[in-house]
């Protein structure tokens, strides 16, 4: 059973994790459009 | 599809929350295997949903090859990305399945080092698209999506035309499944591709955003550069 659970929490541990990733591109994104938008 | 993105996602996260349940408690229990087969009902949707990811890469690189549309480059880039994060669990829960069946990690037979294969060529392709510039730099991608495309026929087909250590197809290859499990199974393979589907269409929004914030910063930059001191 150990390996069973294992299987389904490391699938959601890459998702989510690459999620975050994502979660983290668009805030620095959204900063760098803001920073765009003082400067000009 | 920005008002709709909340609503779909409440939904697939219900469809993905549903299709669990029914892949731990519902499906029955393999009288061989016992309770570790039910990690096909993620390793096989997540194989199929990488499959669904690369193929929209290849068609898109070569619509940018055709027609050198950056919108279908921006495709390629968010369903090579995906591509990988599937990729990544099938090479991740294949084994944790493997160990308590056939007593090992791994094995280096055609469909297993084949899919390994297809992993590599997508993170070199992810790779020379993170760290080279340049006009050329989509071109290249492109057409290493491509030849990097031809691995996936070998990787799907390895098993019909090769003895490998890895179960023969059950579905479409003359095996047989109690239908609960098939139907359990294609629940799960639905569920995991709205859910892939959802983070691609995100993805991709995110890269036309980059674009457009790196256009804008060189267009400041060569204004600055141009203007009297």
């Amino acid at each position: 059973m150990s390996y069973l659970y294992a299987a389904y929490i490391v699938t959601w541990l890459i998702h989510i994790g690459y999620i975050g990733t994502l979660v983290q591109r668009y805030a620095r994104l959204r900063r760098e459009m803001q920073e765009l938008k003082r400067e000009s | 599809m920005k008002r709709a993105f909340p609503i779909l996602a409440v939904v697939t996260l219900a469809l993905l929350g549903y299709s669990a349940y029914e892949a731990l408690v519902v499906a029955p229990t393999d009288r061989l295997q016992g309770d570790v087969y039910r990690i096909i009902y993620y390793h096989v949707p997540s194989a199929w949903t990488m499959f669904t990811f690369f193929a929209i890469n290849f068609v898109a690189s070569v619509i940018y090859l055709i027609r050198r549309n950056l919108k279908a480059d921006a495709v390629a880039v968010a369903a090579a990305e995906m591509g990988v994060v599937f990729n990544t669990v099938v090479l991740v829960t294949g084994p944790l399945w493997a160990r308590p069946v056939w007593g090992i990690w791994w094995t280096w037979d055609i469909r297993l080092t084949s899919t390994l294969v297809l992993w590599l060529i997508y993170v070199s392709y992810l790779l020379l698209r993170r760290f080279s510039s340049g006009g050329q730099m989509p071109l290249l991608a492109a057409t290493l999506a491509v030849f990097g495309a031809l691995d996936m026929p070998l990787v799907y087909f390895s098993i019909w035309f090769f003895r490998t250590q890895h179960p023969q197809p059950v579905v479409g290859g003359g095996g047989s499944i109690d239908p609960r499990m098939l139907h359990i199974w294609l629940l799960n393979w639905f569920a995991f591709e709205c859910f892939g589907l959802l983070v691609f269409w995100w993805r991709y929004r995110l890269e036309m955003m980059r674009r457009e914030v790196e256009e804008t910063q060189e267009l400041e930059s060569l204004l600055e550069t141009r203007s009297p001191r």
